[in-house]
């Protein structure tokens, strides 16, 4: 044990460890977070004819610059604007709240977001260092184990916030979670059962060897194993993808806080940066769920023609690249749905939960086996 | 009489939602080409452009006083603005008007006139029960201030923004 | 895995284990055995039993305490807190720890396997959720459809009990 904590090893794995963490969380996600905002402003407002955000550069005159920089859309300073807008303002905390537990909500509603990526295998490798912070072999476990943990924050913000509104959100969004997690499960499954693994790297490596799940042919001309194992992924696919929206409370699911009937649900109560843990909290657990819907089924880092990370430092870059630009574009199809779809009636979500996502996902998991077992 | 809405019996096809949604994501993502393709014209670019040449006569902008084209003020501080305002936003402090002077049968003049503008709720009301037809509501919107004090105009800032009326009102008349 | 983690862990779940029981607000008993539990699911995976631990994190911590708080908040338990001290229950209580605390140390005490280190064991040839379901189905097959069978039983009566309720 002693040897093993004073060996070169042990420090080589802290060090990589803590520079994947950072690089992944501070110069990628983060930044990926509050331009998922911005986005969200400027698509939605395309969408409905407007413009959004157009104005706020980068103020380098400030600086000694001669103009102001704002490339090409503009707007591109709003995410800065906004962050200091939330540190600024005043912390406003009710004095009918239970306080303790109103402090522990938005921590609780941002960690397991963030911790949440931890498992997920963003690339292949960079210097020989796996793109991946914690290989594990229960990885996609250890996020649906993490990412259901997320909802105490939801229902102790809406608890302790001691009106009616909050509470009422908190409660539903317990319910809803619940109710979509065993959905969720269950879409995965299939994928699990083909790529007879449950790590996440080892899923990303099957993709790579046989093509993505969901276009099989990345990998050469596909054979009839999975041409018939393309039918169970897409329908896992759907489910799955539905399944995701409900559990990052996102429209047509956003039931916990529905502007229009609880007034903004478990956060009402909640201002400045508080508020804003929420906000962000929400916005990475769309990343972490979009990356893990790019790691089962659209091939991970994998990109037809692009060779992994052992070709040299630079491909290991376009791996990263590759991943995240995946997860872009399913961001962006967060966004689209978000501004198409309207809100779900609550009796509705449940029975669609319940009723139509969980046996379709069930089912789905025993087509999977038999195609599996028949093709072998 | 009762009328039943009939339910619409929907084929298979519709149950499964998944079409229209399909069509729905259709039509926003058809929005936002257009958008970015320039095809569609944006709204006004608020702060460059402005409606105000479109405003029409009777819009109810932030309340000011006037004075005739003798630069006369017309308000004689009979307080029913103050009494009537239903946010309380205005604060009238009268004077009498010395006996020597030639309007000494007027009696009262304002000595201050304060709209603190961050109650005003512009509804109109002080104009309506203006007996001199000395307060009006004008066509600015964009009052703005850093300061709370900054947001109370006094008699000078409402004659500056009210301007200059035409037409009698009776009390300048010499003959009454 | 260092022992100085177990000891953390160890006394992690120990204090909440006791916040459960002392604590007077319902919510902060439910959140303090969901800390509780996610201490129990570090010592398995510092046992590197990941896929039990993550189970435990995944199940206890994620479902069913979460439904436990659901149900908790929703009765709103305001007596709870209100109850005075009950001095001849705490003493029944306090008697019967005893007793079990020194029925398992009289048992342990010849029990000389427990004083010993066990070797480590050797890592199975597939991952941990493969090693877990041959067993289930190879070796213990017969009690787990006995449990699945046990479960679907509950289930269904459960369901015919609220069913029942609605009339």
């Amino acid at each position: 044990m002693m040897s093993f904590l004073s060996s070169s090893d042990f420090w080589f794995l802290v060090g990589t460890s803590l520079a994947k963490t950072i690089f992944l969380i501070f110069l990628v996600v983060l930044p990926m977070v509050s331009y998922t905002v911005y986005a969200e402003r400027r698509v939605s407002a395309a969408m409905q004819d407007r413009s959004g955000p157009n104005r706020v550069g980068f103020p380098i005159s400030l600086l000694g610059f001669k103009k102001d920089f704002s490339p090409f859309l503009g707007g591109l300073g709003q995410p800065v604007a906004d962050a200091v807008k939330f540190l600024l303002k005043e912390d406003f905390v009710p004095g009918h709240v239970n306080k303790p537990y109103f402090w522990l909500a938005p921590c609780l509603a941002m960690i397991p977001s963030i911790v949440v990526l931890a498992a997920i295998p963003f690339g292949s490798t960079f210097l020989g260092v796996d793109m991946v912070v914690a290989n594990l072999n229960v990885g996609i476990l250890y996020i649906f184990a993490i990412s259901s943990v997320g909802v105490y924050g939801i229902v102790l913000a809406g608890w302790s916030s001691n009106s009616k509104y909050p509470f009422l959100g908190g409660i539903r969004s317990t319910s809803q979670m619940i109710s979509y997690e065993l959905g969720l499960g269950f879409s995965a499954v299939p994928v699990l059962l083909i790529a007879g693994s449950t790590s996440l790297t080892k899923i990303t490596q099957y993709q790579v060897d046989h093509g993505w799940l969901l276009l099989p042919f990345t990998a050469g001309m596909p054979g009839l194993r999975e041409i018939l194992l393309w039918i169970p992924v897409v329908i896992a696919f759907v489910t799955f993808t539905i399944c995701m929206f409900a559990e990052t409370n996102r429209l047509p699911f956003d039931l916990p806080e529905s502007e229009t009937e609880l007034v903004a649900g478990y956060h009402t109560e909640y201002s400045s940066m508080k508020f804003a843990l929420f906000f962000l909290g929400e916005y990475t657990a769309m990343i972490a769920g979009s990356s893990l819907i790019v790691v089962l089924f659209l091939g991970g880092w994998n990109f037809p023609f692009i060779p992994d990370g052992s070709a040299g430092w630079f491909w290991g870059l376009v791996n990263i690249s590759v991943f995240f630009g995946k997860v872009a574009v399913l961001l962006f199809f967060f966004i689209w749905v978000r501004w198409t779809l309207p809100r779900f009636r609550y009796d509705q979500l449940m029975k669609l939960g319940w009723l139509y996502i969980f046996e379709i996902a069930l089912v789905n998991v025993f087509l999977t086996a038999g195609i599996l077992a028949f093709t072998k | 009489m009762a009328y039943v809405v009939p339910r619409p019996n929907l084929t298979w096809k519709e149950k499964m939602y998944l079409p229209s949604i399909v069509a729905g994501l259709m039509v926003t993502i058809k929005h936002l080409k257009n958008m970015l393709s320039g095809k569609t014209k944006v709204l006004m670019q608020y702060p460059e452009e402005k409606w105000d040449a479109h405003m029409p006569e009777h819009y109810r902008g932030a309340p000011t006083l006037v004075k005739d084209t003798k630069d006369r003020e017309r308000c004689v501080a009979c307080q029913l603005c103050e009494f009537i305002c239903p946010p309380r936003a205005i604060t009238i402090v009268p004077e009498e008007i010395p006996g020597d002077s030639k309007w000494a049968k007027v009696e009262k003049r304002p000595l201050k006139f304060d709209i603190d503008m961050i109650r005003c709720i512009y509804c109109g009301m002080c104009e309506e029960v203006c007996p001199e037809q000395a307060i009006f509501l004008r066509k600015d919107y964009a009052i703005t201030g850093i300061t709370r004090a900054e947001m109370v105009h006094d008699k000078k800032k409402l004659y500056e923004l009210g301007g200059v009326f035409d037409g009698l009102v009776q009390k300048w008349n010499p003959l009454k | 895995m260092s022992p100085i983690l177990f000891w953390v862990f160890a006394l992690m779940m120990l204090v909440f284990g006791v916040a459960v029981v002392v604590n007077r607000n319902p919510v902060a008993s439910a959140l303090s055995l969901v800390v509780s539990f996610l201490g129990l699911a570090a010592l398995f995976v510092s046992l590197d039993a990941f896929f039990i631990g993550v189970v435990q994190v995944l199940v206890y911590a994620g479902a069913v305490m979460v439904l436990f708080l659901f149900i908790i908040m929703l009765l709103d338990l305001k007596a709870e807190q209100r109850r005075k001290l009950n001095l001849a229950a705490w003493a029944g209580g306090g008697l019967v720890t005893l007793i079990f605390v020194a029925q398992l140390w009289a048992v342990l005490k010849r029990f000389p396997l427990g004083r010993q280190p066990f070797p480590a064991l050797p890592p199975g040839p597939h991952d941990d959720v493969r090693e877990v379901g041959m067993v289930l189905f190879s070796t213990h097959n017969l009690p787990f459809q006995v449990v699945g069978v046990l479960i679907l039983v509950a289930t269904i009566g459960v369901v015919i009990l609220s069913k029942r309720e609605l009339k």
